[in-house]
């Protein structure tokens, strides 16, 4: 139809490239050496996270890693081809319990236990089963199993539309949770958990790791790091790679094919894209990341128990999406650090509010306002207690809370979350001075 | 279903079908061909079942009696995806365009079964799935170009105007490199110009690209302007088929449809 457009071939790559523009390759490049700096203590770029979380940071912010992990994946199936599940914490089990079949130490050295016998669900202390197998075996095979069952359940996911999915998807939840239950040579006791296997780098079973991430120490000879810093790197590392490959998804066939069954699955049928064949490729991916996410926050913990993969884990994804943005990975970035830091910050902030309660002044006033600490006749609606049982809430109650009035303002207010505030405020002053 | 009575000129053959919803029969006994290179035209007026029929050749709905064959071979009971892939585009009528994703990118899905890149490949943005996306999207940039609607590349489709968004979802169709077009009514609410606008694309789809299209309006002005053939329908059954100065001529369409200040009384009838 027309010709002479000599440079296109280059263009179109730059076009559909991860970064396009100069401006994001220069923030990305950006981004990636403060939290290089930051994570390395350099005293500038760690203000932040020290008056945020205090001294001990580091640990919170590595634990949003496979957070975010799972998260990608969640934004796959529910922003990106517009499933709305409720299931994801039940797949975040799958890889985590994979990864401790495989990867976890037995009793007595490495054994194998055969899962169904006749004391099903009645031992008392059971033994804690496992193969003792490296990190590039139960790793990669923690996203493979998880996706596996993802497909295995699937013929009843990609049937059914919208709120019918969440249900269908809250029931795999109370499955899982049954199953860890019967099998406690697996998973531990219920409520206390087991322990996972150390994250560190072994070519097979062999005493002493090839990387170690569990001691201080130098790495490949160049740089000394805590074990902290150590664990946080190697994280990253995985997080950068996950991100890739999400991004790469939806910038290709597949990923196209995914977000048209979103808006129009009629449509998308008609345009040739067979739409359960896609439903159940986009519950499988997702099911993969949240499979190695839940694996990597299990061995991050040391020690999980069935209980923390329950429903409500499922909707602190519903959360990160909403207030993230859903559809976009910068959105479920900001989405997930924001969910999954808020609680800690306002921790933080009670605990510092209770210092200066006596201090006087405009903040001991705060204070004083907001605080019930038990002594005085109090009225304020936290309490600095954190076995309080009715009001004043304890923060940990209040966090659930917080939470909900978020999704609602969010939803209200800013359908697109932080990464629409975020584009809003970018638009403002890319046409600065003639805004308006 | 027996082959022998079909032609190889004859691309698609709907052999009476009839299509019902509970009580409600949208479509009654209708059949009709249409050969290779045809511009053919379903008129109607609303309700009279054309949208349907689309339906039915896109198997989004299924016709409980009758036959559909594409190229002499039965398509009953196919997927649309299915059909789709045979080489069977469309547009809607309420459009239904991707909301959320560009224009470029609704386009390129339109290029999915031409394309070969599956999950992992793409994923892993190797080597090859790369430059089939690159080769592609050189293919929705002209299709972009040939519709004009340059400016509007990057911007959801949700935010675009009615006009724009018509040529995208024909953009889309076209991406598909159809050996047959269905559009169902694409000027419908169009002002004068963008329905000379759109006019022009139909038939340069029609010259240039050698597309075979079904074309369905309520309106029959661009119809006896541009189609070949025509049939006429009228609470889902078919009134006539002919040449366009048949179709005007023809008593009963007259009745039915062209006289449409007697509708009323028609439908008492
Ligand atoms: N999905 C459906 N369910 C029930 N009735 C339908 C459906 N689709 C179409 N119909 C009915 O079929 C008849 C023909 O509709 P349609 O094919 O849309 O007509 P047209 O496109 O000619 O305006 C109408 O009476 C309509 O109400
Ligand atoms: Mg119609």
């Amino acid at each position: 139809m027309s010709f002479g457009r000599p440079h296109l071939r280059t263009s179109y790559e730059q076009d559909s490239a991860i970064f396009p523009t100069w401006w994001q390759k220069g923030a990305a490049a950006f981004a990636l050496l403060f939290i290089t700096l930051m994570v390395l203590g350099n005293g500038a770029a760690a203000a932040i996270p020290n008056w945020l979380f205090g001294a001990t940071w580091l640990a919170p912010f590595t634990l949003v890693i496979p957070f975010a992990i799972a998260a990608l994946g969640y934004n796959i199936l529910t922003g990106v081809t517009g499933q709305v599940s409720l299931g994801h914490a039940f797949f975040m089990g799958v890889g985590a319990y994979t990864a401790v079949a495989l990867g976890g130490k037995g009793d007595g050295g490495a054994k194998a236990c055969i899962p169904f016998h006749e004391n099903l669900g009645l031992l008392e202390s059971a033994g804690e089963c496992g193969l003792g197998l490296p990190i590039w075996i139960w790793l990669p095979m923690a996203g493979v199993l998880a996706a596996l069952v993802g497909i295995l359940v699937s013929p009843a996911a990609v049937k059914v539309r919208g709120l019918y999915l969440a249900i269908v998807t809250v029931g795999l939840t109370f499955i899982g949770l049954h199953i860890a239950r019967m099998l406690p040579e697996y998973a531990g006791d219920y409520e206390s958990g087991r322990k996972w296997p150390k994250l560190d780098i072994r070519l097979w079973k062999e005493e002493t790791p090839s990387i170690d991430l569990n001691e201080d120490g130098k790495w490949f000879g160049l740089i000394h790091l805590t074990e902290e810093q150590k664990q946080f790197f190697f994280l990253f590392a995985i997080l950068l790679v996950m991100m890739a490959f999400a991004k790469n998804l939806v910038r290709t066939r597949t990923g196209r094919a995914l977000q048209a069954i979103r808006d129009r699955d009629v449509a998308a049928e008609v345009m040739g894209v067979p739409e359960q064949h896609y439903k159940r490729i986009g519950f499988a991916i997702s099911s993969f990341y949240a499979g190695i996410g839940g694996a990597l926050w299990a061995s991050y913990q040391g020690r999980v128990s069935p209980i923390d993969f329950s429903l409500l884990l499922s909707v602190e994804f519903v959360a990160i999406l909403l207030i993230g943005g859903a559809g976009t990975i910068a959105g479920t970035m900001l989405g997930v650090t924001f969910v999954e830091l808020l609680p800690k910050v306002v921790e933080r902030l009670t605990g510092w509010l209770a210092g200066e309660l006596d201090s006087g002044g405009v903040i001991s006033t705060i204070a004083n306002f907001l605080l019930t600490s038990g002594q005085q006749g109090d009225f304020g609606p936290v309490s600095t207690s954190p076995t309080a049982p009715g009001w004043p809430m304890s923060v940990f109650l209040w966090n659930p809370v917080i939470y909900g009035v978020l999704i609602v303002v969010f939803l209200i207010f800013e359908p697109h979350g932080l990464f629409g505030i975020w584009l809003k405020f970018r638009n403002y002053w890319k046409g600065w001075p003639f805004s308006y | 279903m027996s082959t022998d009575s079909s032609d190889v000129s004859k691309l698609i053959e709907v052999e009476d079908i009839t299509l019902r919803f509970g009580g409600v029969t949208a479509i009654n006994g209708v059949g009709f061909h249409v050969n290779e290179g045809e511009l053919f035209a379903v008129i109607g007026p609303n309700g009279a079942g054309k949208t349907s029929i689309f339906n039915s050749i896109s198997q989004v709905y299924r016709p409980q009696e009758g036959d559909i064959r594409w190229k002499g071979k039965s398509i009953m009971g196919e997927r649309p995806d299915a059909v789709a892939r045979l080489g069977i585009a469309r547009t809607f009528q309420n459009i239904a365009l991707f909301g959320q994703m560009t224009v470029i990118d609704n386009i390129l899905t339109g290029r999915h079964i031409r394309m070969k890149n599956n999950w992992l490949t793409g994923m892993l943005w190797l080597g090859p799935a790369k430059k089939e996306e690159m080769e592609n999207r050189e293919r929705v940039e002209d299709i972009i170009d040939f519709l004009e609607i340059n400016e509007w590349r990057k911007h959801p489709v949700a935010l675009l105007p009615y006009g724009i968004q018509k040529r995208v979802e024909l953009g889309r169709a076209l991406a598909m490199d159809p050996e047959l077009l269905l559009l169902d009514e694409p000027v419908a609410g169009m002002n004068l110009e963008e329905t000379e606008d759109m006019a022009r694309f139909i038939l340069d789809i029609r010259e240039e690209l050698g597309i075979s299209m079904i074309l369905v309006e309520h309106d029959m002005g661009l119809v006896m302007d541009i189609a070949d053939r025509i049939l006429v329908v009228d609470f889902g059954k078919p009134i006539g088929t002919g040449l366009p100065h048949e179709i005007q001529a023809n008593p009963d369409v007259i009745a039915a449809y062209l006289g449409a200040d007697f509708s009323d009384e028609i439908s008492v009838d």
